[in-house]
């Protein structure tokens, strides 16, 4: 009798659908819009955008793709990474590399082999680890193998000993910190504290070129929107809401039978790797990497995207992640040293006001509006794809 | 069916068929547990029977939740010997995988996954692979959605199906969790505290749902409602200090002078 509403019920309902296709739909026609602006309409039209402008959105993107990861492991799993900002650099030193290596001759000491920070240390061939970072293959695998691997040896020393909670805060904390310590040390090979920089070309498109700037810049946009689609796919099934499950009730999910363990690192690695794809994306829009991007404080700032945003929900990720950043953006052009002040409000104010963050609130007064029927009404379509706004 | 004499894990834990050819479902031999020196356990012996309704009582402390939890695989007892059958170690197995074998439990305090819609709850529950791969691509079959409905009228909330369970009122949540229980249709049911919160009218249902449960599952009840015990019970295990003190039908024990002593003296008193 009542299998046929199940039926329809259990396929997803439409609200969650259209979600997804508004998301997509926005980034894409965003992104179109400021494409065009930047090429059709010459400097000084009140409808240019400027080159610098599309770097700035394009690192707003990988921005945007990293809150995805956070959220995905965050909002979704509760497990509360500080520590993701070592996928995204690592994911970036992966293209780093592979952009050092495409500098060839053209670098300040002319060496047509060594990066110059090597010739500069005096040394006189490559570190076996950079053997083959010359090749794009090399570096796509780099950039998924980094993250990932670090991702999946953490998670299997932690979600199998059963860490959780605070303690497994700090230790993702300690993880990225102890990867910066590291990184700053000129003889692991990663230039030290400069970092890698001063790259000169991409896939032997020039990185100086305005349209290599737009390029990445879509190319980033398209590679969100298909991230976003993926994550939409896991969080909207079956493996979705054992993964909310275990955040809600480990224990009981164990006794049901799943083991939590196994589902944590799963998530964790995909986090990790779409975090490292992130990271890889920034690098050439922002011309360096260096050590600074492990910082505590990054991966920190992270959360926060995700928590303004609101965490459970995958625009909320993305929204969260653009609008703080584009206030970073703005305070530290007009007074540098309150921005961490005014970060940290600004998730104070979000926790106590706004617990389930932009995605949470905008829907919520639309409930409002039209007065909150889903306590008392028979349950029908209608309100449970109300239910499913709010939650996802 | 391959039966390990040996006591080597099994690891096919979804194909773990029970050797009940002796009658007995569930072995727990001279099971010790202690925390800081406290015996929480104290050279258990229960013995559990394929297709039977028991009932455990106790009064606080005399390890009725320790001796669920040792079963489960939630605690690892210090000695002793817990057989799923005649044939499977328990102790060699963890608490996902005894889950799987076919033993199920429900908490003392009601646990379900209250973000989850009431549907989803029971989803998760159904039995079947576990596993990452099969979560990720899993769709549900015409025949899982009817056994979902069907549980849904079993435990009377097939209209708060699309509910996040949080909503649920404590016996609403109580049921869903049997509910969740029935879904994994394990072969023996540990239940603890299944009636407090609830109303009388909702005890009596849930006594007729656990004894028409019994048969095709052996089902273990934790309970203090005496009156709920009286109703539902054949056999009563008496549980003391971590120790079986008596067992036997509800008169037996009503008249056996050393539980009067410890335990419903103490009531009644």
């Amino acid at each position: 009798m009542a299998t046929s509403s199940l039926i329809s019920k259990s396929s997803g309902p439409l609200g969650k659908l259209s979600n997804l296709h508004v998301v997509i739909a926005v980034l894409l026609l965003a992104t179109t819009y400021v494409s065009i602006c930047n090429l059709m309409f010459a400097e000084g039209s009140l409808l240019h955008v400027s080159d610098y402008t599309v770097s700035l959105f394009g690192k707003y993107l990988c921005y945007a793709l990293l809150a995805l990861a956070v959220d995905l492991v965050w909002g979704y799993c509760g497990i509360l990474s500080l520590g993701h900002g070592a996928f995204f650099t690592l994911g970036g030193y992966a293209m780093g590399m592979y952009l050092m290596r495409q500098i060839g001759d053209r670098g300040v000491y002319g060496n047509p082999e060594l990066p110059d920070f090597m010739v500069f240390l005096n040394w006189t061939e490559l570190p076996w680890y950079w053997m083959g970072s010359d090749s794009v293959i090399w570096m796509v695998v780099m950039v998924f193998l980094g993250p990932g691997l670090l991702a999946y040896v953490f998670g299997m020393l932690a979600f199998r000993s059963r860490v959780s909670g605070v303690y497994l805060s700090i230790m993702t904390q300690a993880v990225t910190y102890a990867l910066m310590l590291a990184f700053f040390r000129n003889e692991m090979g990663f230039g030290g504290n400069n970092g890698l920089t001063d790259f000169k070309e991409i896939f032997g498109f020039s990185l100086q070129q305005p349209s290599t700037k737009l390029g990445l810049f879509i190319a980033t946009a398209v590679i969100l929107a298909l991230a976003y689609c993926v994550c939409h796919y896991i969080v909207n099934s079956k493996m979705g809401r054992v993964v909310t499950a275990i955040r809600d009730a480990e224990n009981r999910v164990r006794f049901v039978g799943y083991k939590p363990e196994d589902y944590k690192v799963w998530i964790y690695v995909v986090s990790a790797l779409i975090a490292g794809l992130a990271g890889a994306l920034y690098v050439p829009q922002v011309g360096i990497i260096n050590p600074g991007e492990f910082s505590p404080l990054n991966s920190i700032e992270m959360v926060i995207w995700v928590a303004v945003g609101g965490r459970n929900s995958l625009y909320g990720a993305l929204i969260g992640a653009i609008v703080v950043s584009y206030a970073k953006t703005r305070f530290t052009a007009i007074m540098p040293e309150a921005w961490l002040y005014a970060l940290g409000g600004m998730f104070v104010l979000v926790t106590l006001l706004l617990p389930k963050g932009i995605a949470g609130f905008v829907p919520s007064i639309i409930a409002k509006f039209k007065g909150d029927v889903s306590q008392n009404d028979q349950p029908n379509s209608s309100t449970k794809n109300k239910a499913g706004e709010v939650k996802s | 069916m391959i039966v390990d004499k040996s006591g080597s894990p099994i690891t096919a834990t979804e194909n773990i068929r029970p050797d009940t050819r002796h009658g007995v479902i569930l072995y727990v031999e001279d099971v010790s547990v202690s925390f800081d020196g406290f015996k929480a356990l104290n050279d258990m012996n229960l013995y559990i029977n394929d297709g039977e309704l028991r009932c455990l009582i106790g009064a606080n402390g005399a390890g009725k939740t320790t001796l669920m939890d040792v079963i489960t695989g939630k605690t690892r007892p210090d000695t002793g010997k817990i057989n799923f059958g005649q044939q499977v170690d328990l102790l060699q197995l963890d608490e996902a995988e005894i889950a799987r074998a076919g033993i199920g439990r429900k908490f003392q305090k009601p646990t379900v996954f209250e973000q989850l819609s009431v549907f989803e709850n029971i989803e998760l529950s159904l039995k079947g692979d576990k596993g990452i791969w099969t979560s990720l691509f899993h769709k549900l079959t015409g025949e899982q959605q009817d056994r979902i409905a069907e549980i849904l009228h079993t435990i009377d909330l097939i209209q708060e199906r699309n509910y996040p369970a949080g909503r649920l009122s404590h016996g609403q949540k109580q049921w869903l969790e049997i509910g969740m229980l029935l879904a994994a249709n394990p072969r023996v049911l540990l239940v603890d505290e299944p009636v407090a919160g609830m109303t009388g009218q909702e005890t009596e249902r849930t006594a007729e749902l656990l004894t028409s449960l019994a048969g095709e599952h052996s089902v273990v009840v934790v309970e203090h409602d005496m009156a709920f015990v009286r109703s539902i019970a054949r056999t009563v295990t008496v549980l003391h200090q971590g120790s079986v003190l008596a067992e036997g039908s509800m008169s037996d024990i009503q008249s056996n002078p050393e539980v009067i002593q410890v335990y419903l003296g103490e009531e009644q008193g």
